[in-house]
């Protein structure tokens, strides 16, 4: 264990030596908080879903009427007061589960598994997302721009789906290209500023949103509307532009999830294979040794952040091409730009780990609108039970606590001890 | 009042920052702690002030044993710290720095600046202090900052004034300010504890000198001690390393510097118009106590620096200006200071970073791919040639000893077809064998051709490495010099003595200029 006493001395020499010269990307707190995120292991991302859902039960128990009722006369009945407890918690995850996932009460097994094929339409986006938040993050950048980049990366699609007539094999990937390059563009100029500011990608992307939501509020008012309609929307897409179904009509899955599955795997290639991604991963968990050992720091921020608003651009795309069809409006991003985050975090920033993150974010939606319709339970429950989960994860200290496990800092002499710095 | 260190010991982890150390003050005496950069001064005094928990030992006051969770408790006991960092808030007066953490208030809570103003007037005017307690702090100059550094401690009525290397930002005028104010104080009855690694500054106000070394107290000296007993105490000579080599036998010139200026964000030079040259098949040493310039310099040999003027030319390709990548492509190796920050990334597996300045072209990298067959049975092959002690070439690089870390980092550098390989502080934090084993390979680097530039602050190792010594004091070579060059006399040019000591470093250099 000598990293503690390399530490140790580093602290010592900091602060006597002089100052250094100035490295993009300084080690800050967020950085650190990332770190503890993406050392996570897989059992506390397990424990912390299942803890998350846990306390959702409580939720759920004690806003039942049901078990309001068998309240007050738990003394002399006390099983009144379980079974309640039970139904309710019972009846509601079950919905979720029906709603998300196999629904048993339907004939057939296509009509069983259709809840399913809901929860991966909904997942869509949100992997794509997903994957564009844990590439930057993987590069050590917040990008907390995903709704910006979304809503730009819709509008360039949608606007390439209904100004052009094209035949189906052109125009489809075209409009995808395009919600791609403006997610591209907006995320990219973050990267671009932080290169040459140094200006904090945080601050950037929040600013950036709002830029991008008035921007194409102004545009659904203007070059975005549509001539047939009173309200600030777009045009309905022409059908050579849109996802089509994959599972015929009666289904929304449509092709977007194979593209979805097809970016994790290219994300998982960059990332984990390429040459591109050993840069992007060595800047950011070391920027100095990175800067040290020839990489160009700045342009690999500009890069990851390029490569990340071109993922989620591509969600926007989704919407535009695959869900609203029929025109959009300046809430299209529909708060997945912000979801994305939590995905990401609970994949921890693995490309596979957020293409299993969003399927499970996507089968609370699904379920969520089952257990709201079935048991009048409002779907924010489900919000509640995925921003538990991050709580959980988020907060390491509180798991590790719980669960009794060793800090990884303690192992692998992580970055963020506070040694001998004075 | 008497302020007594007993038996102090603080561990991080298996290092001993501070072994058994035993200090006192009394009031009107000016202690001297000496001791090198890292040698555990800063630790012993964040454990007085209550910033560390010392592991043994324990602080007396009067006789009286105290424990401190926090400043605030030393500062309570009468305990007051200058740092050599301020720990002021540049936007705030004077008067609000001083009152904070003892924001005096007046009816309903308000602050009473008038209070606040009043106490640092009369506490300037008792020292002859030019302070207005409504200028902002980042207006001042940094010398006026530190005086309200010290007008703060003496707000809280401390009787034991700690001075944390204080004049390592401060200009010679200012330094000489200083030493008189610290002498008026310690006529006034306080107990002065000085922190320093400079020689001249020690000897001139100190009434006692305690030397420490590698976290242990190694003797006492008075104020008459000579330079040469000083720097010989701080520098120590107790570990013997012979490096079997046999006489350089140096070609043709590599590298020339002339003329390298470097300067710090607030454009003081750091590095102060260099110029050397050096030749294929030599190891030049670069020594020198810590913060003067060596970091600076190295930084600049590799491009890390942008701040610079001057020329580095390497085989005839000039090389400031270029990127790191394009310096690194041109040949030079580099084993960076603090290789956990600069030179490894510590979750990544020894293969990664034993690819890590490799990244982008044949052969480790095909097509954009990284080829991981050729990756691991090139980490493989070196782990095995270098003795990297580890379970497997897929093990974070962070869970290797420091020595075997050393070793990654050396057979990355080594790897490629270098021209010249910069290293250093080439053995700090490693055991013994690898010391061993990282000198053998830097001379056989040198027997290969490849001219060497070893910077370390251990004169055992520079001894032990170089043909040339080269050292540096305040950002300047005050002399190059043969390796037999004695002991006593690197101590003194290490310490700035060069200057006073006009001659040795004038009879030394021209040896050395007829030895080439």
């Amino acid at each position: 264990m000598s990293s503690r006493a390399d530490r140790a001395r580093r602290g010592a020499s900091e602060h006597e030596g002089a100052s250094r010269p100035d490295v993009p990307g300084e080690v800050n707190r967020t950085r650190i908080v990332l770190q503890h995120i993406l050392a996570s292991s897989p059992l506390t991302i397990v424990f912390a879903v299942l803890a998350a859902l846990l306390v959702s039960a409580v939720l759920i128990a004690a806003t039942s009427a049901e078990v309001a009722a068998a309240l007050p006369y738990v003394a002399r009945r006390p099983l009144d007061l379980v079974v309640a407890v039970r139904d309710s918690v019972g009846g509601a995850y079950g919905a979720l589960f029906r709603g998300a996932v196999f629904n048993s009460r339907q004939d057939g097994l296509a009509a069983q598994l259709k809840p399913l094929t809901e929860s991966m339409s909904f997942a869509t986006p949100l992997i794509m997302a997903g994957l564009g938040v844990a590439l930057a993050f993987r590069a050590g950048l917040f990008n907390i721009g995903g709704r910006g980049q979304m809503l730009i990366g819709a509008a360039c699609a949608g606007w390439v789906g209904f100004t052009f007539e094209l035949p189906m094999a052109i125009h489809l990937p075209l409009a995808l290209l395009a919600g791609i390059a403006g997610g591209a563009l907006w995320g990219g100029l973050v990267g671009f500023l932080k290169a040459r500011t140094g200006a904090s990608e945080v601050i950037l992307t929040i600013m950036l949103n709002y830029v991008a939501f008035y921007l194409v509020s102004y545009g659904l008012r203007t070059v975005l509307r549509n001539p047939e309609s009173n309200n600030p929307k777009s045009p309905p897409i022409h059908e050579s532009a849109e996802l089509f179904p994959l599972l015929g009509s009666g289904y929304s899955l449509h092709v977007g999830f194979l593209v979805a599955v097809a970016a994790a795997f290219g994300c998982w290639w960059l990332i984990e294979r390429s040459s591109l991604g050993f840069q992007f991963r060595a800047v950011g968990l070391n920027p100095h040794a990175s800067h040290a050992a020839g990489m160009r720091i700045g342009r690999l921020y500009t890069w990851a952040m390029v490569l990340a608003g071109g993922l989620i651009g591509l969600a926007g795309a989704n919407q535009a091409l695959g869900i609203s069809h029929a025109g959009f409006g300046s809430g299209i991003d529909a708060g997945i730009g912000f979801e994305a985050i939590t995905v990401a975090l609970l994949g921890r920033s693995r490309p596979w780990g957020v293409l299993a993150a969003g399927l499970l974010f996507g089968a609370f939606k699904a379920g969520g609108y089952s257990m709201q319709a079935s048991q009048g339970i409002p779907v924010d429950i489900v919000l509640v039970v995925q921003s538990l989960i991050v709580l959980f994860i988020a907060a390491p200290a509180l798991i590790r606590g719980l669960l009794r496990i060793p800090a990884p800092g303690t192992l692998v002499g992580a970055s963020n001890g506070q040694g001998g710095a004075a | 009042m008497k302020l007594e260190l007993r038996n102090i010991t603080k561990r991080f982890g298996s290092l001993v920052a501070n072994d058994q150390i035993t200090l006192s003050v009394a009031p009107g005496e000016v202690h001297c702690l000496l001791g090198e950069n890292g040698a555990g001064k800063s630790t012993l005094m964040n454990v007085l002030y209550g910033l560390y928990q010392a592991d043994a030992g324990e602080i007396l006051i009067d006789g009286e044993a105290r424990h401190f969770d926090s400043p605030g408790d030393a500062m309570a006991a009468g305990i007051g710290m200058v740092h050599q960092h301020f720990m002021l808030i540049p936007v705030f007066t004077v008067a609000e720095n001083v009152m904070l953490g003892h924001e005096p208030t007046g009816r309903a809570g308000l602050l009473d600046l008038d209070r606040a103003r009043a106490r640092v007037r009369e506490i300037s005017a008792r020292f002859g202090f030019d302070i207005d307690p409504d200028a902002l702090v980042q207006d001042l100059p940094v010398g006026v900052q530190q005086r309200v550094e010290i007008i703060k401690a003496l707000s809280h009525d401390a009787s034991v004034l700690v001075f944390d290397e204080p004049t390592a930002v401060l200009t010679p005028q200012e330094t000489d300010e200083l030493m008189a104010i610290m002498r008026q104080l310690r006529d006034d009855g306080a107990a002065i504890v000085f922190i320093s690694h400079k020689l001249r500054e020690v000897r001139e106000i100190a009434d006692r000198i305690t030397v420490i070394r590698h976290g242990a107290v190694v003797g006492e000296a008075s104020p008459a001690a000579s330079n040469a007993e000083l720097a010989a105490l701080m520098v120590g000579r107790s570990v013997e390393l012979v490096v079997a080599k046999d006489p350089a036998d140096p070609g043709e010139v590599v590298l020339a510097v002339s003329h390298l200026t470097v300067r710090d964000a607030h454009h003081r030079p750091v590095v102060d118009d260099v110029s050397f040259e050096l030749r294929s098949g030599e190891i030049l040493a670069v020594a020198g106590v810590q913060g003067n310039g060596q970091t600076e310099l190295v930084e600049a040999l590799l491009g890390l620096h942008e701040r610079l003027e001057g020329d580095l030319v390497l085989a005839g390709e000039r090389l400031n200006g270029r990127s790191v990548r394009e310096v690194l492509d041109a040949g030079v190796g580099f084993v960076p200071e603090d290789r956990n920050r600069d030179g490894l990334v510590g979750e990544f597996s020894i293969a990664e970073n034993l690819m890590l300045d490799r990244y982008r072209s044949e052969p480790f990298v095909a097509a954009g791919t990284v080829r991981r067959q050729f990756r691991d049975e090139f980490a493989t092959s070196k782990v095995a040639e270098f003795d990297v002690r580890t379970q497997g070439i897929a093990m974070p690089v962070a869970t290797l000893s420091g020595g075997n870390q050393q070793k990654v980092v050396l057979a990355r550098e080594l790897s490629r077809d270098l021209r010249l390989l910069v290293v250093a502080q080439p053995t700090r934090g490693i055991d013994v064998g690898s010391i061993e084993f990282v000198h053998q390979r830097l001379v056989e680097v040198r027997d290969s051709g490849v001219p060497v530039i070893v910077v370390s602050t251990e004169l055992d190792e520079v001894t032990a490495l170089a043909d040339r010594i080269a050292v540096m004091y305040r950002g300047r070579f005050v002399g190059v010099v043969p390796a037999d060059t004695p002991r006593d006399v690197l101590g003194l040019m290490m310490a700035g003595g060069a200057a006073q000591d006009a001659h040795t470093a004038r009879t030394t250099q021209k040896e050395e200029e007829d030895h080439v």
